[in-house]
């Protein structure tokens, strides 16, 4: 193993990821967003209301033209932590020069919405659904916003961090068939 | 005792003076075992395949275990042509309904097998999403423990069956063996009761799984009932 290779608590972000970080600073302007690095991550807070502005700009000026994922973050209780509870992250890939950069949204109780990208990347379809049936926030705009792992009737979102683990009962509520009536 | 009139066979006939004679190679027997010995030698699987036990279940159906000893091979995918349905992995709370569904599908006289460490008691799944042991909502003849289960076993299983089968069928149905009857007898009894008392036979689902609910078993039932 060459010892000129960087431990990973040293590796710093590439130098194609820094690229779109330039070019987005050029589109919007450094004052819609706020930046941290973390070894090689690049994370782009931005506000809601700001949030279709910065991406529409990563898509089209800065290259980033592929979603490669959507997940969201429950925060409640988490040490140290003053921010919104919940946050949605977006990793945008740009697949040219292979840079990668999270833009992350924070969303407060009660009532958790955010604006859907589905308008810039309809792949982002289930992966939306999915975040609204763990962590029930909405996706305003997005044209089929049902669950999609959990049964229609669940009344929960399970991956709160205030839902126990082992549910509230919903996993035996169910009629009992006997093999008289069977 | 006479000569054997007949060419083949013993030479001699034991035939006791207050019994009809009865010819050689012909049984008596009562028509339920019959019935029953037919049944447990034609068994049509349902494979309610939904995890690894599964690909263990493709193996026992494949030639190196070879079902078709047991004359189980008959693997159908409509509930309406089984009478044995093989729980075969572990089931989400979205798939208990369709599981009850398919069981009330599938003609009578039907048995279950809960195959596997998930299906019996929801395994290393605990959690809100599956269900934790299917003979909680079905009934079930027998349990394969193991993660998964080695195609012996799932053999062995089918042989449990078939004994059960021979003992417990009638002509007209699956009426089960008398202690699975009495269970099911607190089953429904535990059904009519409200929820947070118990009825005193039964056998606490918090004393099978080793764990105690705050009240003691008088107190079985809040928690799955909320």
């Amino acid at each position: 193993m060459s010892t000129a290779a960087p431990s990973p608590t040293e590796a710093a972000p590439s130098a194609a990821s820094e690229a779109i970080l330039a070019k987005l600073a050029a589109a919007v302007g450094e004052d819609a967003y706020c930046v941290t690095r973390f070894r090689d991550n690049i994370r782009i807070f931005v506000t809601p209301a700001k949030l279709i502005e910065v991406l529409t700009a990563l898509k089209t000026k800065a290259g980033c033209a592929f979603l490669s994922e959507l997940g969201g973050a429950d925060y409640l209780k988490y040490p140290g932590r003053t921010g919104p509870r919940f946050e949605v992250h977006y990793v945008l890939r740009d697949l040219d020069t292979a840079g990668i950069v999270v833009v992350k949204a924070g969303v407060d109780d009660p009532d958790p919405a955010l604006p859907s990208v589905y308008g810039l990347w309809p792949g982002c379809d289930w992966m939306e659904r999915e975040v609204f049936d763990m962590y029930g926030i909405r996706f305003e705009g997005h044209p089929d916003l049902r669950r999609i792992l959990m049964p229609d009737e669940f009344a929960s979102f399970p991956l709160r961090k205030d839902y126990p683990l082992r549910g509230r009962g919903e996993r035996h509520n169910f009629q009992r068939l006997t093999r008289e009536e069977s | 005792m006479a000569l054997n009139p007949h060419k083949g066979g013993s030479d001699l006939i034991v035939s006791p003076s207050d019994q009809p004679e009865v010819p050689e190679n012909v049984f008596l027997t009562t028509m339920d075992s019959v019935v029953s010995w037919c049944r447990k030698h034609s068994l049509w699987p349902m494979p309610f395949a939904t995890a690894c036990c599964g690909i263990e279940l493709m193996a026992v159906g494949a030639s190196r275990f070879d079902l078709a000893r047991f004359g189980a091979e008959v693997m159908r995918f409509s509930p309406r042509q089984c009478d044995l349905m093989i729980v075969a992995g572990r089931v989400a709370m979205k798939m208990m309904p369709v599981l009850q569904r398919i069981w009330l599908q599938m003609p009578e006289p039907k048995w279950c097998i809960s195959m596997g460490a998930c299906a019996s008691t929801g395994g290393i799944f605990d959690t809100y999403a599956v269900v934790q042991g299917i003979d909680r909502f079905i009934p079930v003849d027998v349990y394969i423990p193991g993660c998964p289960p080695r195609p012996e076993q799932i053999l062995r299983a089918v042989m449990d069956i078939q004994a059960k089968v021979q003992k417990g069928g009638t002509t007209f149905g699956n009426e089960g063996l008398p202690e699975l009857r009495a269970r099911e007898k607190y089953v429904l009894a535990r059904r009519d009761t409200a929820a947070g008392t118990g009825i005193a036979d039964e056998r606490g689902d918090e004393d099978r799984f080793g764990y105690r609910i705050p009240g003691g078993p008088s107190q079985l039932g809040i928690e799955e009932t909320r």
